[in-house]
Order: C-alpha cells, then structure tokens, then sequence
C-alpha cells in the first residue's frame, strides 16, 4: 500500500500547513489534515464525517461518526454498536478552528453535503447529490464555495433525467398493463432511498404494496422522521396468493433472480435506476422494463451545480470523473479527477456495468 | 411514425416471445383494417424482417449533428457514443428535444418522401434537413428516427416470428408466408401499400402464380447435433434409415429455373444470380420448373472429368471467399477460381412443388436429373459445374462417427443427416428428431489456447462493456518471442465471465485508441474455431473461421499459450496448403 503524502504532516512547520489544500485525498479518504477529520473515508479512522449512510461512503471501522441526525438511526442500523455525533442541517461544528456544517444534498434521508471553512476559505464536499426537489426530502442547497469535490457518477451528457412525475406516471401505467394482465409489478430499487421515494410517489390506490425486508427496515427509519410512506407488508403478509397479481413488489436489486420471487407466480419485473438510461444496460439485465429514475444529479445537475458554488476548483469523484473534468477544464475551470473508493459497491464500475448503489 | 415507434418500443421492451409476437400481430392487424396505414407497415415489415435500405445519410453527417446539435466537444460525444454503443440512441440521448411542430407524418412519407431522397441532395441541405427533423421529433419517435438511417433496427425479433405474426393476421399458413417474404427485404427495395396487401391478403390462385414465379422457397436449415455419439441409436434409430451427406464449407444457395429465367438465391434471400456467372451452361441445360438446393464451391475439375460424382478439385472455404460480395467477375476470376454447384435437393420437378416427397424419392429425382444432364452435356463435349453430394454409407454411427473424422483433411464441416422419409421443411424446424429435422453433426472445433491482447466494446445489449477480444500466440516456443495477433471473437462467455472480463480490460489497459483498448497481457482462452486457412492479410499468416471462446484458462499462466507452430500444425492437418 502507498503511504499517504501526509505521513509524517504534524512535524511540518505550520507554514507549509497552509500551502496545502483544505481537504485532500489520501489512501484512508478524503482528509482534513487541519481539524483532523476524514470525510467517507473508505478505511477505518479516528473521525469519520459521512454524509450519507449508502454503504459505500459509510464504512465500518472508525472511532468516532458524525453525521446528520436522520442518517444516525440507519448507520446504527448497518454498521451496530458505533460512536456517533450528530448535527442538524446548517448547525456548526468547530474542530481545531475548523467550521463543519452539514447541508442537503437530495440524495437519502440525512443525506448532506459538508461544508469546511478555515479563515476565509471554504470548501464543500457534496457527497451524492440530485437537484431536483423530490417531495421527501429537503431540496438540495446551493452553497458556495472556492473548492467543491463533486460526485460524478452520471457525468456525461446522455444522462438527462425526465421530470419526476412523468417516471412515476409511466410506473403506474406499467402497473396497470400488469394488473389487467393478471400478473405483478416486481419494482428492484435500492433499499435505501430509492425504494421510499417510488413509494411516496406511485399510486397506491392500485393494489397492495409489498416490500421486501431489507426495503421494510429502512421504511420504518423513514417513518420514524417523520416522512410519508403508504401502508406496506412484507411478503408473507399477504395470505392469499391471488393478492400478489395486484400488487407492486418493491426489492432490491440483489433481490433479483433470487429464490424469494418465487412466490409471486407470473410478473413483469422492472428496475428504478439512472443507468436504464441506456437501453443495453436493461437489455443486459434481461428485465422487462427500466425506469430511468436516480437520486443522483444527471448532467445538466452536475454542471449547474458547480456553477452554483461559483468555485474556481473543482474535484470529481467516483464515476464520469475524467470527462466530466476534462469538459469543466475546457470551460476554464480548475478541475481535476480524484481517485477515491465511491461507487464501488456490487457489480460496480464504469458505464458497463454500473454500480446498484444509490443510483 | 408515431406508431412504428411505439411498436418499436414495444419490442425492445419485450422480453418473451410471445409478447413480441403479440405486439406485432396487433400492429399488422390494426394497419391491415386501415388502407391508409397500409404502405407505413409495408415499410414496417421491411425493417422487422431484416431489410435495410442503403444508409441515407452518412455517419460523418450524424456525427456532425450529434456534435453541432449538442454543443459539446467532440470527444465528449466520442465518451457517449463508447458508454451507450449504438449511434441511433446516443443522438437520441444528447440532442435538446425542441417542441413538435407540424403534423405527424407516416413511416412511408418518411422513407420515401424525406429519407430516401436525401442521398441526392448536397451536402448542406442534408445536413439542414436531419437537424429539423431531429428538433421536431418527440423522444420515443426520435430514436426510430435515427435507426431508420443508420439501419441497425434490430430488436430481437427473427424473421420467423414476423412470418409467424403476419400468417396470424392474414389467416394463411406459415409455409405461404414464408415463400411470400422471399425477397422482401432486400436491400433496395422499396415496399408499398399494394406489397402489404398482398401480404396480408388471402390466397388466390393467380395471385399465388405470380407470386411463385422466380421465388424460391423457404430454405430449409439443419439443426446442430450436440449429443453425444452413444446417443444417436436411441434418438435417431438405424443408419440405413439416414440418407448422410457431407457437409461442404460454401455457400447455400438455391438455383431456379422457370421458363427460360434462371435466378440463383442466397440463404439470406438475396438474389446473387450475377455474381456466379459461372453457372450459366448449367441454367441453361436444366429444363424448367426445376429448384435445386445445394452449395456453392470453387472447384478446378481435372481435365477428363465428366462425372456428376466426382468431387475432384474440389478448393478450400477461402477460394471462394475471394469470390464474396464480388459484384463484377472478370473472365480471369472465372478461370482461376471457377464456382460449381454441389446439389443435394431437389424441390420442384417439372414446375410441381416436390418438397412433400421423401427424402429419398427427391434425391432419386435429382440423381436422375443430373446424370442426364452430364449426359446430354457430354454429347455436346461440354461440361457442367454441377455435382451431386455425394453419399456416405456404412452400417453403424460408429463406422460414421470414424467418416465424420476424415471431414477435416476433406476440407469438409462434418456430415449431414437426413431422414430417408422426411419432407423438405421450412426454417429451422422442431419436430420428431427421426423425421422433422436436418441434422448437422459436425467436426468437434478446432482449438488453441491465446491470449487476449485487444479489447473492443460491444455493441446492442453488450454497448458499453467490453466484450469483442483479439487473440493472439506467441511467435515462438522461447525468448525472444512475441504476441502474433491472429482472431477476434466475442462469443462463448456467461454475463458474470463477461462482467468480469470487462473489470479486467479496465483495470489492465495499457492504451486506449478510441473505441479499442489495449491491455496487459494476462488471460489465456482455449479458442475454437472451425477452419483454418493460409492469409497474406494477417501477420499471423493464417485466417480461422468461426472463432470462439471454449473455455477460460485460468489455470493457464500466459508463457504457456500456444504458439504460431500449433496454429500452423492444424493448418498442415488440415490438408490446406502450408
């Protein structure tokens, strides 16, 4: 394993200390080498700040957790007993004469972007972020910043996300095809965030919904915040068999071609991701439909994003990071690529075979 | 158009069959009950049938688009294009949707009103043209935009299923259907209201004349034989209720004549007549209301051969692929690489459709008639290039599998089996496997273990992952040696060993050239293919044909693959020149 550029860093005159950035990548993650922090880091450290509770940014390990107080209840629930600190949105925090606050990023419940400001400059990680306000969670906040790290998993302009209501419109049409049919809706979403903004949004006049364990759990954590889901069961809630040909089936994807669908007899199934953008990608699955629905920002979201912040740097993560930096270079920004540890989650990787997580 | 799209859709978004099936009848049946609709789903069924028409508007034209009509950098679109793999989605993915304007036009006012006379306009005015047309269109009728100019239309649909789909709606057998399509998506042609009506429409008897004359009929194809020998006894019965024929290396053709008009068809249903020049003695020696099945081959008889037996001569697959796609055939060409017909069908005897007759009944008929050719020929002192497929006996699939084994110094795939009582069927039938199916047992592939050196990504449900790799042996057994390229192949991995490969070109990439990525040296394939020949294209020196992946060879660490010296051994055992 490399060694971090930083070993060795509190010996170095304080001088140098401030010819560094505010925030760097190291082999750990994303570092703040003057509070003494990490943010996501992907392997374990003293202070991890997270910004969201997707797995790939929330690692186990770490002593000590901070995050927005919605995402505290699903990081206890995914990584047990851990140490956590928590803040409302906008409040605070100040380490080593470093300001910490956490601000909405769109993405999951307590999902944030972090905002770190020592004398003057400012710097915003945005975690994963959508701009579009989705009607469960508070709207994704424009901060500005002189440098903002970017995620850039839909980083090329063939993402271009429909408007909300119209994705939805066509999820409850192809539940109606499937009604008429006599047959189910078996809906994979990601169990965390995407599976609970499709429920607060189908139709649920059209017949039970039935979500899988690993979706129930966290809708229960939703519940408990306060956010409106419809009334869901768990599978072997439902007694009779014949209710299932009405019913929206909501599972992960990792849920799909396992034994557990068995029980739903004839169904179409679908999957709630950005990358059903692209046809080949569905086709590769073998699925009858895809919904090209994402909590992450779509290309137009990323650049008017980082427009918004008014930074003169710009450093992307995890996805499209070296076309997206490239474009950003040409438009006379400061933009580079970092090489981190997100979106690594499954089956992850580049366009090919894009990642489940979040997306 | 709006329609076509949203069949379009409907069929990409299909999965099963059936619902492809279903989806199509309704659109053939909804157009059938309107006239004016009747020309679009002549158009329709072109396309779902595997027609395309010459590409309207070149890909430097779409490119241009893609780039000018989205303001983007032109390596931004290249990063597009290589993440969605198919030109006609990434245009419809990257360009602004303007507001529809104007009303809706037909599939038919726009092949052949708009798209079809684009070629004769200059440059610009093309160009101005595809960027209004792409800023009127809604998004769903946008992508079939595209696909109807780049052409790559297909959705999964085989051209049997469109027979199956329109016979449903017409309410005439599949066998009609079939013979009505011969033809009809060839490329050039440009359908019309009165072709759909005559598809869509029932039979009647002078219409039914008309539309045989100068077809030929559905070809009839063989299906693999993938069991194991042992088995062939209990599936297929006795030997002597086979009649076995070799399996020639050429191309499948059928030769009509009809009256005074000779035609020579392709497996694809294209009409190839003119590029085999060759046969014209032999048209014109056969008497009319004659269909002959057979392949085509290069062979240089020896001078004293009068035999229709006698397959001396007889050249490897790759003489005639010299002879491919060759629209002009020089008196040279002729000369040094004269094409014959090996025939082992016949299907029409004196204008009467034979193909219900046995098996055996049809191969008597066609031994009688080409022996009285040669002797008719011979009288005049000439020469046919025609040759009858030799039969192959013995009294056991033993003795048979021990023939089968000789296949490959004869230059030949393998043996056909074919049922002495069986009729000549259509496509690629399921049935009784004693009666209803043309067996190909064929020679177990040839194979060398290579090294993947190239990655190119895929296209259709593999767009975006890489999936099409080079191969290559190394130059010699010791250092100093090096990676000698010599095939591509892209089949024969599961999803998971394709997702995996993918990881592995990404993570060992040594160079990207635009679409290719060169990659370190690290995974050994056992490589099959069927044949081999001697290139001058190809630094290997050698060409294979049908080259896929058998096996991955983990196990095998990349020093160990083999070397240009096996490829060459099988060249030798091959019986080919080298």
């Amino acid at each position: 394993m490399t060694s971090s550029p930083y070993s060795g860093f509190r010996d170095l005159p304080h001088k140098a200390q401030i010819t560094l950035d505010l925030i760097a990548a190291t082999d750990r993650g994303l570092h703040c080498a003057a509070g003494d922090f990490h943010i996501d880091p992907w392997r374990p450290v003293q202070r991890a700040i997270i910004t969201h509770a997707h797995s790939d940014h929330a690692r186990f390990g770490s002593d000590v957790y901070v995050c927005h107080r919605d995402t505290a209840p699903i990081l206890r629930k995914r990584l047990g007993d851990i140490t956590i600190e928590t803040a409302a949105y906008g409040e605070i925090l100040t380490r080593n004469g470093v300001e910490i606050s956490f601000h909405p990023a769109g993405h999951v419940l307590g999902s944030a972007q972090i905002r770190v400001s020592l004398n003057g400059e400012t710097w915003v990680v945005s975690g994963d972020y959508k701009l579009e306000s989705d009607g469960v969670l508070p709207a994704f906040e424009p901060l500005r910043c002189h440098a903002f790290i970017t995620e850039s998993t839909f980083g090329l302009p063939i993402y271009r996300w429909r408007p909300q209501a119209e994705v939805f419109a066509a999820i409850d049409a192809w539940r109606r095809e499937n009604i008429a049919a006599g047959r189910a809706s078996i809906l994979f979403a990601y169990a965390l965030g995407k599976a609970q903004r499709v429920l607060a949004h189908v139709d649920a006049e059209l017949g039970p919904i039935v979500c899988h364990g690993a979706v129930e759990a966290i809708n229960a954590l939703y519940r408990a915040a306060g956010i409106a889901l419809p009334p869901t069961r768990l599978a072997t809630e439902i007694a009779n068999k014949k209710d299932f040909a009405r019913a929206l089936i909501l599972a992960p994807p990792s849920a799909a071609s396992s034994p557990w669908l068995k029980r739903f007899g004839d169904y179409s199934d679908a999957l709630a991701s950005g990358w059903m953008q692209v046809r080949g990608n569905r086709r590769r699955r073998g699925l009858d439909r895809g919904f090209a629905l994402s909590d992450h920002a779509d290309w137009p979201g990323l650049i008017a994003a980082i427009e918004a912040t008014g930074a003169e740097r710009v450093l992307a993560t995890h996805g499209y990071a070296e076309a997206l930096t490239r474009f950003l270079r040409e438009q006379g920004f400061d933009a580079r690529a970092l090489h981190t540890a997100y979106g690594d989650d499954e089956d992850a990787g580049e366009a090919g075979a894009p990642p489940e997580s979040g997306a | 158009m709006k329609a076509f799209a949203a069949l379009y859709r409907k069929l990409d978004s299909a999965t099963s069959t059936r619902a492809k099936q279903v989806a199509m009848a309704e659109f053939f049946s909804s157009a059938k009950a309107d006239p004016t609709r009747w020309a679009s789903a002549a158009w329709a069924v072109y396309f779902l049938a595997g027609g395309k028409p010459r590409q309207t508007a070149p890909t430097r034209l779409l490119w241009r688009l893609a780039v000018e009509g989205s303001r983007l950098p032109d390596w931004l679109c290249g990063e597009c294009y290589g993440a969605v793999g198919d030109l006609a989605e990434m245009l419809s993915l990257i360009l602004p949707e303007g507001a529809p304007r104007g009303e809706e036009a037909s599939l038919d006012t726009w092949m052949r009103e708009r798209l079809l006379p684009l070629p004769l306009l200059d440059e610009e005015e093309r160009y101005g043209r595809l960027k209004l047309w792409a800023g009127e269109l809604p998004g769903e009728e946008r992508l079939a935009f595209f696909k109807l100019i780049t052409g790559e239309l297909r959705v999964g649909v085989s051209r049997l299923q469109v027979v199956k789909a329109l016979a449903e709606v017409a309410g005439v057998d599949e066998a009609r259907m079939a013979q009505r399509l011969v033809g009809y998506s060839q490329a050039r042609r440009v359908p019309t209201a009165a072709d759909f009506e005559a598809l869509t429409g029932e039979v009647s008897h002078a219409e039914a004349q008309a539309l045989d004359a100068g077809k030929p009929y559905p070809f009839y194809l063989a299906q693999s034989w993938s069991r194991p020998s042992a088995q062939m006894a209990a599936t297929l019965g006795d030997p002597s209720d086979w009649i076995v024929e070799w399996k020639f290396d050429g191309v499948r053709a059928q030769l009509l004549k009809r009256g005074d008009e000779w035609r020579l068809w392709s497996r694809g249903e294209e009409l190839i007549s003119d590029a085999y020049p060759d046969l014209t003695p032999l048209a014109r020696a056969l008497p009319s209301g004659v269909a002959l099945d057979g392949e085509l081959v290069v062979l240089i008889p020896p001078e004293d051969d009068y035999s229709p037996d006698s397959l001396d001569g007889l050249a490897i697959f790759a003489s005639l692929q010299q002879r491919l796609g060759r629209k002009v055939v020089s008196e040279k060409t002729m000369r040094e690489l004269p094409v014959a017909f090996i025939a082992y069908d016949l299907l029409e005897s004196e204008g009467r459709d034979i193909r219900a007759e046995p098996q055996h009944v049809r191969r008597a008929l066609l031994e009688e008639l080409v022996h009285r050719l040669f002797a008719e020929a011979k009288a005049r002192g000439e020469r046919l290039p025609i040759r009858i497929s030799p039969a192959v006996s013995a009294d056991t699939w033993e003795e048979l599998d021990e023939k089968r084994e000789q296949a490959r110094a004869l230059q030949r795939e393998g043996l056909m089996l074919k049922a002495r009582e069986g009729a000549y069927g259509i496509g690629r039938r399921k049935g009784d496997d004693r009666t209803d199916v043309w067996w190909k047992w064929k020679l177990d592939p040839m194979s060398v273990d290579a090294v993947v050196i190239y990655a190119e990504r895929g296209h259709g449900r593999r767009s975006g992952v890489y999936t099409d790799y080079t191969f290559a042996v190394w130059s010699a057994n010791e250092e100093p040696r090096e990676l000698v390229p010599f095939a591509k192949a892209y089949s024969g991995l599961t999803d998971a060993e394709i997702r995996e490969m993918d990881s592995i070109v990404r993570q060992t990439t040594v160079e990207t050239f635009g679409p290719v990525r060169s990659v370190k040296p690290t995974q050994v394939f056992e490589l099959g293919f069927e044949g081999i020949a001697p290139s001058k294209r190809h630094r290997s020196g050698v060409a294979v044909r049908f080259p896929r992946m058998l096996r991955w060879r983990r196990d095998k660490p990349v020093a160990e693959a083999d070397t240009l010296d096996a490829l060459k051994a099988l060249l030798k055992g091959q019986g080919g020149p080298g």
